[in-house]
């Protein structure tokens, strides 16, 4: 695993770095154009470094404080959910961490969740109530064991570390718009004098480029750092598990819930194991995408037949990707690991659900109900024998019902 | 000149015994650490158990073959001290609790207790952190023996004493209490 840490450090040693360059030419920009001339721009760009300077100290030493604050999540105790302290802390087992990290959960329907702190010794876990919800014993130990795969690949430290720096360009982006267009607004009589002033104009002219351009490409880069992130993470987390099977169920059942996440904070949206935020379509998607498409997860998960390793997780990623995800050293030390047999845990709540509804469906039809379908809403009806020659219309949207062959 | 090669090369080998020996400790602290780990599980599991007995007793006292059983693989199982015997002796327990689990099935209200259901999550989540710890300390304990067995670090293992690997036998471990609604 040190190739991933390393390599993490790497980029992120390399994004931080790109971020501050985009972070002081915003400074040197703004202090230009809101002097006037060039002299502006050192103490511009000294106050702009001063400013993340600041937010980084902030960040790390309360970022997952901070994080877990603008997701919402609350601190929960071993009698509230035992079976989802069982699970991390078995997976914090598996994953040799060291340390149980400490469980939140987000009271939010929709399901999702994320890791956050600085280092392995200060991890927390966060699942929203949703998860909970849906997800049986296995599959929530996939997701656990997922998001303690980013927490050992370091790769919430690094998420911290950009995301605030990304806070702190689009912060000074929208002050610098701001300013610009006050500035801008009262100099332009003076400007169109031609005293010496082309010059300024020009710097004007990049001042606005560059506040315009740089949250976009602060948040490209942003977003590039956790794809590949994702796959890796995945690896892990069937490796901890030892059993794939639960996770691609997992990242199943968290593609097909319909409920958007209430925290639609872009800073936040790279950390949860699922996108929060619906992606958008196109190219658009392929760059601005935070995590990759879940049925390419899903199906290198299921393709690892047997073995839970790095190795096998490899093989599948090239036989969906055609190309190698796991760095070699990580595949050379990798020892065959077997996929562990399910745990019976018992049907989630929606399983009885289910079953709850297909026993009245099944009493229905006996005595003699049919089933409607509204042709608007798509809302599915069953209605008594004495009404089903009438026309009716749908009670949610008052639409029209159609008769859905008996299946 | 002669003599400070010399003096280099000493110091040259003396530095690679030192790295050769700190391995091999480090080795057998990584092995002593993983072994704790499971150590600290099979006490909870253990200590578990009682309290389990206890349980089933309420809605099941005529059953005292299996609880008896259960009772006296925990007996064996507390006094196993190396990895082997604990192995054995845990595998032992697991099929015990593997017969009680599925004689619950046969009492709906044990079954339906609150206390019963939460034992018997936290006895299988123990048994999971057992087999998760396992992976490591194996793990650990192939590889400080292979240091310690090949060369050049067989020259100077002589007080190093070789790791035990932590198997539960076959028949047991498979033996997860199975429940179906």
């Amino acid at each position: 695993m040190w190739e991933q840490i390393r390599s993490n450090r790497r980029r992120s040693l390399f994004v931080v770095a790109a971020m501050g360059v985009l972070l002081v030419a915003i400074g040197v920009a703004l202090g230009s154009a809101f002097s006037g001339d060039a002299s502006g721009g050192l103490p511009g760009g000294a106050v702009a470094f001063g400013i993340w300077l600041v937010m980084w100290i902030v960040a790390m030493r309360r970022g997952d404080d901070i994080m877990l604050g603008m997701a919402r999540a609350r601190e929960i105790e071993k009698a509230d959910h035992p079976v989802l302290f069982n699970v991390v802390e078995e997976m914090s087992i598996a994953a040799q961490l060291g340390r149980v990290p400490r469980v939140y959960v987000v009271d939010d329907p929709s399901p999702n969740a994320f890791a956050a702190g600085r280092d392995p010794e200060k991890a927390c876990v966060a699942v929203t109530t949703g998860l909970l919800r849906i997800l049986d014993r296995d599959e929530l130990q996939g997701v656990v064991a997922h998001e303690l795969g980013h927490v050992k690949n370091r790769d919430v430290a690094l998420i911290t570390t950009a995301g605030v720096m990304m806070g702190s360009i689009v912060m000074l982006a929208e002050l610098g718009w701001r300013v610009l267009r006050v500035s801008g607004r009262r100099r332009l009589p003076r400007s169109s004098n031609r005293e010496g002033n082309g010059g300024q104009a020009v710097l004007m002219i990049a001042a606005l480029a560059l506040i315009v351009l740089s949250p976009i490409l602060a948040q490209l880069l942003y977003f590039a750092l956790s794809r590949r992130r994702e796959y890796l993470a995945d690896a892990s987390g069937a490796l901890f598990s030892r059993y794939p099977e639960g996770l691609a169920r997992a990242l199943e059942k968290l593609g097909g819930a319909s409920e958007p996440l209430s925290d639609k904070s872009k800073v936040t949206a790279p950390m949860y194991i699922v996108a929060p935020l619906r992606a958008a379509r196109g190219i658009r998607a392929g760059l601005l995408a935070t995590h990759p498409p879940l049925d390419e997860r899903v199906r290198v998960l299921r393709a690892m037949s047997g073995s839970a390793d790095f190795r096998a997780y490899d093989e599948a990623y090239r036989g969906v990707a055609g190309r190698s995800i796991v760095g070699l050293h990580s595949l050379e030390e990798s020892s065959r690991v077997e996929v562990r047999p399910p745990v019976a845990g018992g049907p989630t709540p929606l399983a009885t659900h289910r079953r709850t509804r297909e026993a009245s469906d099944a009493y229905l039809s006996a005595s003699g109900y049919v089933r409607r379908v509204c042709t608007q809403c798509a809302a599915l009806l069953k209605i008594p024998s004495s009404l089903a020659g009438r026309e009716l219309a749908c009670p949610r949207c008052r639409g029209r019902l159609a008769e859905v062959e008996p299946g | 000149m002669g003599f400070w090669i010399f003096l280099g090369l000493l110091a040259a080998a003396g530095a690679y015994v030192v790295g050769l020996y700190n391995g091999l400790v480090r080795g057998r602290n990584e092995t002593r650490n993983g072994w704790s780990q499971i150590d600290v599980q099979l006490k909870r599991r253990h200590d578990l158990i009682p309290n389990l007995v206890e349980t089933v007793k309420g809605y099941a006292a005529h059953e005292k073959e299996t609880l008896q059983a259960v009772v006296e693989a925990r007996g064996a199982a507390v006094s196993a001290t190396t990895p082997a015997a604990a192995g054995k002796a845990e595998g032992a327990l697991t099929a015990a609790l593997g017969k009680l689990f599925a004689l619950a099935e046969n009492y709906p209200d044990l079954k339906a207790n609150q206390n019963f259901l939460a034992l018997q999550e936290e006895l299988s989540s123990t048994e999971n952190r057992i087999g998760f710890a396992r992976q490591a300390y194996n793990d650990a304990a192939t590889r400080y023996n292979n240091r310690r067995e090949t060369f050049p670090g067989n020259l100077i293992s002589g007080s190093f004493d070789e790791a035990e690997l932590f198997e539960i036998e076959e028949a047991g471990e498979r033996g997860v209490p199975q429940v179906s609604f």
